[in-house]
């Protein structure tokens, strides 16, 4: 089949950046990046700059991949990363547009790929739960209900990829952040640094220049991992009831 | 935690709290909303007395004038609920502008409601609306022939004007669509979702959305059909 690309070229993070036509051919059974890894090899025998997009697992897990094609964050087939978007869901002929996450908080490296610290910088302010090291505790001495680890699976499916802040015409972080908090939150092993959790996430997310909710689902329906919104008011309760009844212990420090 | 400051205040994370957070803006949005979207359901009530007649609608109004108590005890609850509300909008508006400095060449939507992309619209305009609405029918500046306590005259000669009418319409309109996501969202903002109750609640915002647009819309359409005169 026959493509027509428009592609985001930006040659690095300081530079403008604009959109670039390609044609390319690509049969059915490839994956969207296959296609790519194809069009990159037409592009370094005649000599030209590839395009650069991020990507690892290739098999919709790790959370490395991810672009916007035709306005959808990783393309039109739900519950799939672009790394498992196979080209039989395009036609001959179709005209895509790829462009990066588009957000602050994610600012683009090059071409398609975007700086996703800013996930790290929410993890590492309380996507964690204190554990001492040594033996490991017997698997079944802490009942869990059945109902709370099946959501805490739900919500650890997450892999971060960003495609919710992507999406979202807010470049709110909610839904990763609040599948962060469930996972851990719905679980005992979470509870200690429930409150904590939710304060010191949220304000990270606001460091890191992400915006704020709108209750639109735009995340929900692109989120290679089905993600719900559920989870955000999850996350809403925790920070409500937190920011309410957290009693700060104020380190005097001089 | 790091040092650095939070986009919305400027604070450190350490001191981060309610009201400085989205979500704390959030929960404020969602309790005035809610108490505003509880005051245009009874104003719509109150308001479709027209239909009985001008005695019962000017004795109802007469009666809210009298007790001057629960008159200003309602409108300085609503002045600050307006307040709250557009403060909290106006703030994350500018977050979202922070947020999301550059545009997408193309975007599409994957499964949003057009009124949950427009809130940020429809409620500037409905702000505008009850500004006018105030200097039309409360305080007269914008009506044409004004006078004090006869209310079922200024409704219907205010109507009589077609560009009024139809502002009051379009923006009936607009408040329809910011409760069809905004009666809904307003739970889902203060925590509240569950597989069970949300389906619900959203076709309970849709049902409230469409009986306020009615009711409002009724009553100009009403006067310019010549119904109510
Ligand atoms: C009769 C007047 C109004 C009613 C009944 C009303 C009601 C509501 C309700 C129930 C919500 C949902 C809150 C939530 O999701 O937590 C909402 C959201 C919103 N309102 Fe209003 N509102 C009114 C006027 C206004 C005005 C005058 C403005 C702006 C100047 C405004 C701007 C917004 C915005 C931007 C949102 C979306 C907030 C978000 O989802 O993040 N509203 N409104
Ligand atoms: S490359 Fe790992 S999820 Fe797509």
């Amino acid at each position: 089949m026959k493509l027509t690309l428009h592609i985001w070229r930006q040659k690095n993070a300081s530079s403008p950046g604009k959109m670039v036509r390609y044609e390319t051919d690509a049969n059915e059974h490839m994956s969207f990046l296959e296609m790519l890894d194809v069009l990159n090899e037409g592009l370094i025998a005649k000599g030209e700059e590839p395009v650069a997009f991020d990507h690892d697992c290739r098999e919709g897990i790790c959370g490395s991949c991810g672009f916007v094609i035709n306005g959808v964050a990783h393309g039109p087939l739900p519950s799939t990363t672009v790394c498992q978007l196979h080209m039989r869901h395009f036609k001959d002929g179709d005209e895509l547009y790829l462009e990066p996450w588009r957000a602050a908080a994610f600012p683009v490296i090059k071409d398609l790929v975007v700086d996703r610290s800013a996930f790290d910088r929410i993890i590492a302010a309380g996507g964690y739960i204190s554990v001492s090291t040594g033996s490991a505790v017997d698997a079944n001495a802490l009942p869990v209900r059945k109902k709370d680890s099946d959501m805490a699976m739900d919500a650890a499916q997450c892999i971060g990829c960003g495609a919710c802040v992507a999406a979202c015409p807010n470049a709110s972080a909610s839904l990763f952040l609040s599948a962060k908090m469930s996972h851990l939150g719905l679980l005992p092993q979470g509870q200690p640094e429930r409150m904590e959790r939710a304060l010191n996430m949220v304000a990270a997310a606001n460091e890191g220049l992400f915006g704020s909710c709108t209750n639109i689902g735009e995340c929900e329906a692109v989120c290679p991992k089905g993600i719900r919104l559920e989870f955000i008011a999850r996350m809403n309760r925790d920070f409500l009831k937190a920011a309410w009844t957290f009693r700060q212990e104020r380190v005097e420090s001089d | 935690m790091s040092a650095a400051a939070t986009a919305l205040t400027g604070k450190s994370a350490e001191r981060f709290r309610f009201w400085d957070s989205p979500i704390g803006k959030k929960a404020v949005m969602a309790a005035t909303g809610f108490i505003l979207f509880g005051f245009v359901t009874g104003h719509m009530l109150g308001n479709l007395q027209i239909y009985l007649g001008p005695e019962k609608l000017d004795a109802y109004a007469e009666f809210l004038q009298q007790t001057k108590g629960l008159l200003w005890g309602a409108r300085i609850t609503l002045l600050i609920c307006v307040a709250l509300h557009v403060t909290a909008a106006i703030q994350l508006a500018l977050l979202q502008k922070k947020a999301r400095p550059q545009a997408y060449v193309k975007k599409t939507s994957a499964g949003s409601s057009y009124a949950s992309r427009t809130m940020y619209w429809s409620g500037p305009i409905l702000l505008a609306f009850i500004v006018f609405h105030l200097l039309h029918f409360t305080t007269g500046q914008a009506h044409p022939d004004f006078q004090h306590g006869a209310v079922y005259r200024n409704v219907v000669t205010g109507f009589q004007s077609a560009p009024a009418s139809l502002f009051y319409i379009v923006a009936m309109l607009l408040l329809g669509a910011h409760l069809y996501h905004g009666i809904w969202s307003m739970f889902q903002s203060v925590g509240i979702n569950h597989p069970k109750y949300t389906p619900v609640f959203k076709k309970l915002a849709a049902l409230m959305a469409a009986v306020l647009v009615g009711g409002n819309v009724s009553i100009p359409v009403a006067v310019m059909t010549g119904l109510i005169r």
